[in-house]
């Protein structure tokens, strides 16, 4: 009975870098690049763009959580439609919601909610780390790339809707006078060419702070 | 000269490793060898060397715009004077011009050279001539009615966006100067399309003189006013509303001249962007549905930036197609879409600035085709001789 493992405290070191890692060092978007369509398609605006991080969350932690419990009794050969089945059950609980609380946004996101069950994240994290670990850390590591995704699109989300639309959660913050001195909004922001642009400098900027992401 | 090259040795120490200014020594050599030409020579061996080195190349093309940059101050003096309907010699139609398209050049070359400069001294690269051109193109190809930061923004977004994320002149993708128009097209429609701003100072609340709209003949033909549209010779002179240096094709093809004759700039682009815009425009006319469509093909060439850009955007060495036979399938695509996004898609009525663009980014797909080509046709020569 002496070789039972210790249990691991729930918040041990180890628990706090799988929550970390996808943040900065293991960003889905920027290091991985995963997730890529969705983060092009939402961000024109900030709120769609933080519903959706929310939602992608909520979805990774959830059927990280699920698989994670099952993945002793999930037969090899059909783990990936167990994963599906996983995901898109989440996935249509997180639209019903949505469409029941949030109705404008979800016209908004229109199919992106849907295709939440295609995001590339959600299934590397269940078949590179869920079938693999414990329940607890499984969580902590589909929240953090939730929120590591989510970080992006927001950021992304921000200046596309700043030098967009002049506005941040849909009110305007560039005062009257900038408008009458000249300057205007900046129609190509709005469109998707220009979030593969901001995503691209994101990367950029992420790589010249960290080298060691530099691939030689 | 003796003097300034005595102070600039001088100072080099300075500026060399482990001098007080080293940070700034790629600042340095911009300017001397901007002053003096480059007296480096090879260490070993025997190599034939031509003199002709990057900054002699810019120059030749700068050379080779000033017809269009002089006649286009001209052009804005005189679509000014036209539109509100006053009489102007020719001296205050080129002076009035020329104070209209001095601050959009400057502003061009001040935000496009800081932006150069800051990029070589953080990689602690050589300052290239590269922009020495671009900024000269980027106000050649902008409406005279552009608010200045608006080119700065443009200019800013092209060097870093279109050249120093794929590692500086030479290695860009994309022409930095089309790139720079293509952000003010998608970011501020407004100021690039549409009938006013090609005519300096017209607002819908200036009156102008019966008749003249301040149009471009490439909205009117998008508009189907084929009869609005000037005759071939006037489309040739240029005295039209239009881009600063697009609008007349006789200095265009003085330009070409230049380059052609100094050898900087190649005709097979030239000539098979021509053959293109041709071919296209008379299966236009074979098919036409619409007047647009039934324009001659000359008239199609001499309308908008066509010929400009086949002879100062297409031809550009970086951005073009390497080999030979790739410059002729690159610059007849390049006609040949032209005219195909310029009558078919009512939203783009500028076709040679996309066509152009788009081609640039297939321009190594036609190459590695060419090449492979030849490979394989040498193989079989290979072959051949081996089995007898």
């Amino acid at each position: 009975m002496s070789n039972i493992k210790e249990k691991e405290p729930l918040f041990s070191a180890k628990i706090a870098k799988t929550f970390l890692g996808p943040l900065n060092l293991n960003n889905p978007i920027t290091v991985q690049i995963l997730g890529i369509c969705s983060s092009l398609a939402v961000t024109v605006q900030l709120k769609p763009a933080l519903i959706m991080a929310l939602s992608v969350t909520i979805v990774t932690g959830f059927s990280n959580l699920i698989i994670s419990i099952m993945r002793n009794s999930i037969p090899s050969r059909i783990r990936i439609i167990v994963q599906l089945v996983v995901i898109a059950t989440l996935v249509i609980i997180v639209d019903q919601a949505l469409k029941a609380y949030v109705y404008d946004v979800s016209k908004k996101l229109s199919v992106f909610v849907g295709l939440i069950i295609t995001n590339c994240i959600l299934m590397g994290r269940l078949e590179a780390y869920a079938m693999a670990n414990k329940p607890w850390p499984s969580f902590v590591d589909g929240i953090g790339n939730g929120i590591g995704y989510g970080m992006i699109l927001v950021i992304v989300a921000f200046f596309r809707e700043l030098l967009g639309s002049g506005k941040i959660l849909g009110m305007s913050v560039i005062p009257d006078s900038f408008y009458q001195a000249g300057y205007e909004n900046n129609g190509l922001m709005i469109l998707p060419p220009m979030a593969l642009v901001t995503i691209g400098v994101i990367i950029w900027i992420h790589r010249s702070w960290k080298k060691s992401l530099i691939e030689k | 000269m003796n003097g300034l090259r005595k102070f600039l040795d001088k100072i080099k120490p300075s500026f060399q490793k482990g001098g007080k200014f080293h940070f700034l020594h790629s600042t340095f050599d911009a300017f001397e060898t901007f002053l003096f030409v480059p007296n480096k020579t090879t260490q070993r061996g025997a190599h034939i060397r031509d003199s002709i080195d990057l900054k002699r190349t810019m120059s030749i093309v700068i050379m080779a715009l000033i017809p269009a940059l002089l006649f286009g101050m001209y052009n804005v003096g005189y679509q000014y004077f036209k539109a509100i309907g006053q009489e102007a010699g020719f001296g205050e139609m080129f002076w009035f011009g020329f104070l209209k398209v001095i601050p959009i050049v400057i502003v061009s070359y001040v935000s496009g050279l800081t932006v150069e400069f800051i990029f070589a001294q953080v990689r602690h690269h050589e300052v290239n001539e590269g922009f020495l051109v671009s900024g000269m193109l980027i106000p050649l190809i902008m409406p005279v009615n552009i608010p200045l930061w608006m080119v700065s923004v443009a200019t800013i977004f092209a060097v870093i966006f279109g050249k120093e994320v794929f590692g500086g002149t030479g290695m860009n993708v994309f022409n930095p100067a089309l790139l720079a128009r293509a952000f003010i097209f998608f970011a501020y429609p407004k100021h690039i399309s549409g009938d006013m701003p090609w005519t300096y100072g017209l607002t819908e609340h200036i009156q102008t003189v019966d008749g003249f709209s301040g149009a471009t003949p490439l909205a009117n033909a998008a508009s189907y006013a084929i009869d609005k549209i000037p005759d071939n010779w006037t489309l040739f002179i240029g005295l039209i509303p239009g881009s600063i240096g697009e609008t007349s094709k006789a200095a265009i093809l003085i330009g070409a001249f230049i380059l052609l004759f100094t050898g900087v700039a190649n005709w097979r682009v030239m000539l098979s962007v021509v053959l293109g815009g041709l071919f296209m425009g008379g299966i236009m006319n074979l098919f036409a549905v619409n007047p647009y469509m039934e324009l001659s093909p000359i008239t199609q060439l001499l309308m908008g930036g066509f010929m400009f850009g086949a002879v100062f955007m297409a031809t550009d060495p970086v951005t073009a197609a390497q080999t030979n036979t790739g410059k002729y399938i690159f610059g007849f695509l390049v006609g040949v879409l032209a005219l195909l996004i310029r009558v078919l898609n009512p939203a783009y009525p500028e076709g040679m600035m996309l066509a152009i663009l788009l081609m640039n980014a297939f321009a190594p797909l036609i190459d590695h085709y060419v090449i492979q080509a030849n490979i394989k046709r040498r193989m079989k020569r290979v072959k051949v001789s081996t089995n007898k």
